[in-house]
Parts: C-alpha cells; structure tokens; sequence
C-alpha cells in the first residue's frame, strides 16, 4: 500500500487537486461552522422558550418541544433529504451549500437544544426562586444567573457533540455537495488508489476537528479553574 | 392602616392543602415571629406572599390595596417592597459577595452602580463582612453566607422583609451572628415575618408571635403570652416540648 501512495504521489499532488481538497476542507468547515455557530443560537433559543412558563407561550413551548423531539430522533441523512425535496418543491433554484446548511442547523439546533436545557436544569431550582423574588426577567436570571452556572455541564456534551457533528456533515454528499468526502469518492473514482484518496481526507478531517475538541478542553479547564463558575 | 393584611388565605401543593384561611394583620414596623412544628405551613406563607406559590384563595393587602398574584405585573410591583431571605440563602454562585448584592439594584432596578456599590460596602461592614467583598458563596461560611442575603435583601430597599428559617442551616456557632443582624433590624423599625425554631430569639425580637400548626394559625398573642401563657392546648403542648430542650 505505502509503495503505492508513493508510486501515486507525482500525479496525485497537483494543483489542482490541492485547490480541489482545500475547497472542500472549506465546504465541510463552513457547514461545520455554521451548525456549530447557529445550532448553539438556536439551540440556546428553543432552551429558553422551553422553561418559559407564562400560559401565553404556550403554543411557543410545544413548538419548541416537537421540533428538538422530531429532529433529534430523525436520521441526519433523512433531514437532509427532506430539505432537499422540501427547498426543491419551492421551484426556486437553491444551492445545494444552502440547503445542506438548513438541514445541518436545524439538527444541531434540536441536539444542542437538549444539551442546553440539561445545563439549565442542573443549575438548583433555589438560583431560579431568588433571581424571581428580585424581579430579574427570564433572560435576565438565564444571561445572569443560570448560564454562567450552567456552561460547566454544557461544554463537555456539547464540544462532544462538534466533533460528531463534522463528521456527520459528510453526509451532505449524498445530495451533491462538494464537501471532504464527495472529494474522496471523486479522487477515488478519477484512479487514485481509496487509500490514498481516503487517507489525505481522514487528516483534513483530522486536521478540523482535532483543534476543535482541543479548544473545547482549554475552556473546560478554563471554567474548572475559574472562581467564577465554581457551583 | 395595615400594612400587610391576609385574608382567608389558602395554598395547595398539588392536591395537599398546605395553608387553610390564614388571617393574619401586621403593621408597620411589626415584627411577626412565625413558630409551629414542621409542615405547619410557616414557610409557605412566605412564599405565598412572595408570589412564589400563587394562592387559590384569600386575600392579600399591602397598604390596603389587594394584591392580584395572577397578574405578572402586580406580583412585580409587590417584590419591589417585600424581599426574602432563603433558609438555603440562595445566594448566586456565580457571583462574588459584592456582585450578589449589587446586582438585582444595578442590572434590574437600574440605579447607579457606583452609588449601590457604596451602600453595598456599607451594609457588608456593617454585618462584619466588610473583608469578604470579592469572595464567592462557597468559600464563606453559612453564617456569612446568610449575612449576605440578608444584605442582598437589604440592598433592595424592601418595607417588608420575609426570613425564612434564616439560621436553620446553620451550626449553633454561626447562629448568633445572623440574629445579632436581625436584632439591628428589628430596632430600626423594619417590618418582618420571621419563620424561625429559635424561640428564645423570637420571644427576644418579636412583637408578636403567631403559633400554627396544620395549615391553620392556632393562636396570635404577645411572646409572653405565647411562651408563657399559652390559651390553646395545641400550642401548650407545642411550647412545653420546645422549652424541655
């Protein structure tokens, strides 16, 4: 096999295909990014309307609870395609980077919504009791009280849950995107042994999400270390 | 005129009835010693009147205009002038001795921080706490650590303070430096409702001391007469126990 890679290398290792992996690197880390990024907003949104508790919200707080129930328990790969078919049915013509974005945020959003909403939880019901007798809003005792308390539990799952996350972007290939894998079964396809194909997206794969779970460790220890979030 | 008035007030734990028509007047500068055995409903008054377990019956007056608890606003307005102090203090863990007690003035009233600042340093100083500003809850003791809610509480400007078994977590060390700050409140003419197993403190500070038992107020008198002289057999009984200790 590794005479083979050699044997590859030359033909392997040109411009263009340098500029075809790192488009992909990109594609993969932007749907990454944007999952992370937006999931964690709108995660964070669909937590906070679920501990609302004024009978007003109500419609708000079941909508919130069907759409982390459905999509935490529907497959990735059958989101992507309902966005798919869904964005198709519009009639417009929406790129495909669209609509893997959408589908990647809005499982992420349901995952990490859980996630959040175990944090908030495990912050004592008598912080809740006391930011209620001095007035402070809901988001006032969340922005306040509860989240600075509530990080420590939400970090570890949710860093966990990055790292699984670019990874199961790879599935955006299956409707066409070209992320880090469509690139590897392209390579493949165009005569370059799997291994080699594979081999360079298993480390840029490596490459992303390894600094990821790194810098999720640095804030765990940052936050253990710190006065501030000591419960 | 009074200045709370409780009516027929009732509460419910799901199906339990906890509060069965209190009727209880306190007026200005009152200091209200709530004693009975557990799970007589002291603790739920407060937290009744606090708005933290809405009513299902009765009324509730402060300065003789009813008191809506279904209504956010209404219930806003009332926190506004009666605060609480926690038995568990409750006190924010993320937050520093100074920031605990200044953050509700800064960030929800929205007065000035530096001149909160100041009154918080003050009262600190004043409960013997004045060395212990950038400390967090968990490196101070209860005592101190119920110190600062009542602090917290105090930086609220509240007319009406609501202790709930403020020392009851608390080893019999530590107990006195909480009371001796209640005693400076009780002389500078706060009104209170004290939910407390300190009966020697109660009949020391209280102007009146309301026995219950049941969900119901048994018998209302003067400390000495409660202590001392108690009408009901139930509170005979109740303060006999207590005194053999």
């Amino acid at each position: 096999m590794w005479s083979q890679i050699v044997e590859e290398w030359p033909r392997f290792a040109t411009y263009y295909n340098f500029i075809f992996i790192a488009k992909a690197a990109g594609m993969t880390l932007g749907l990454s990014a944007l999952g992370c990024i937006l999931g964690t907003l709108i995660g964070l949104a669909l937590a906070v309307t679920r501990v609302t508790r004024s009978p007003w919200l109500r419609p708000l707080r079941i909508l919130a609870l069907l759409f982390t129930e459905v999509f935490r328990r529907v497959p990735f790969l059958v989101t992507l395609m309902l966005c798919f078919f869904a964005f198709q049915a519009t009639g417009f013509d929406i790129p495909l980077f669209v609509v893997a974005a959408v589908s990647v945020t809005v499982i992420a959003g349901a995952f990490l919504a859980e996630i959040i909403r175990g944090g908030f939880r495990s912050v004592h019901q008598n912080q809740w009791e006391a930011a209620a007798t001095m007035n402070f809003s809901l988001l006032d005792t969340i922005r306040l009280v509860i989240l600075p308390q509530a990080w420590r539990i939400v970090l570890p799952p949710a860093f966990g849950y990055f790292v699984m996350f670019i990874k199961d972007t790879a599935l955006a290939s299956q409707i066409g995107v070209i992320e880090l894998t469509y690139v590897g079964k392209v390579l493949n396809n165009k005569g370059f042994s799997a291994a080699l194909s594979f081999g360079v997206i298993l480390i840029v794969y490596f490459a992303i999400s390894y600094p990821l779970a790194r810098l999720g460790t640095l804030l765990e220890a940052r936050l253990a270390s710190s006065r501030h979030h000591r419960a | 005129m009074h200045h709370l008035d409780i009516t027929g007030l009732e509460a419910r734990y799901g199906e339990h009835t906890v509060l069965s028509g209190i009727d209880l007047t306190v007026g200005r500068a009152d200091v209200i010693g709530l004693i009975g055995p557990s799970g007589s409903g002291k603790s739920t008054i407060l937290r009744v009147l606090m708005g933290l377990l809405p009513p299902v019956g009765g009324t509730v007056k402060l300065d003789g205009t009813a008191v809506n608890y279904a209504d956010a606003a209404q219930v806003r307005r009332l926190r506004e002038r009666i605060a609480i102090v926690f038995q568990q203090y409750n006190l924010f863990q993320n937050m520093s001795v100074l920031e605990n007690v200044c953050v509700a003035p800064v960030k929800i009233k929205k007065r000035p921080r530096r001149e909160v600042e100041e009154e918080a340093r003050a009262l600190l100083a004043k409960v013997g706490l004045g060395d212990k500003l950038k400390r967090y809850p968990d490196e101070l003791s209860g005592g101190q650590q119920q110190r600062v809610a009542i602090v917290r509480a105090l930086a609220l400007h509240p007319e009406i303070l609501l202790l709930d078994e403020v020392t009851a977590a608390l080893d019999p060390e530590l107990v006195s430096e909480v009371l001796d700050t209640i005693r400076l409140l009780a002389k500078e003419g706060m009104t209170m409702l004290i939910v407390s197993h300190e009966m020697a403190f109660i009949r020391e500070v209280a102007s009146r001391v309301v026995f219950m038992a049941g969900g119901r107020i048994v018998e209302t008198g003067a400390p000495a007469q409660i202590f001392d002289a108690p009408v009901e057999a139930r509170t005979q009984d109740f303060v006999s126990k207590i005194l053999r200790h």
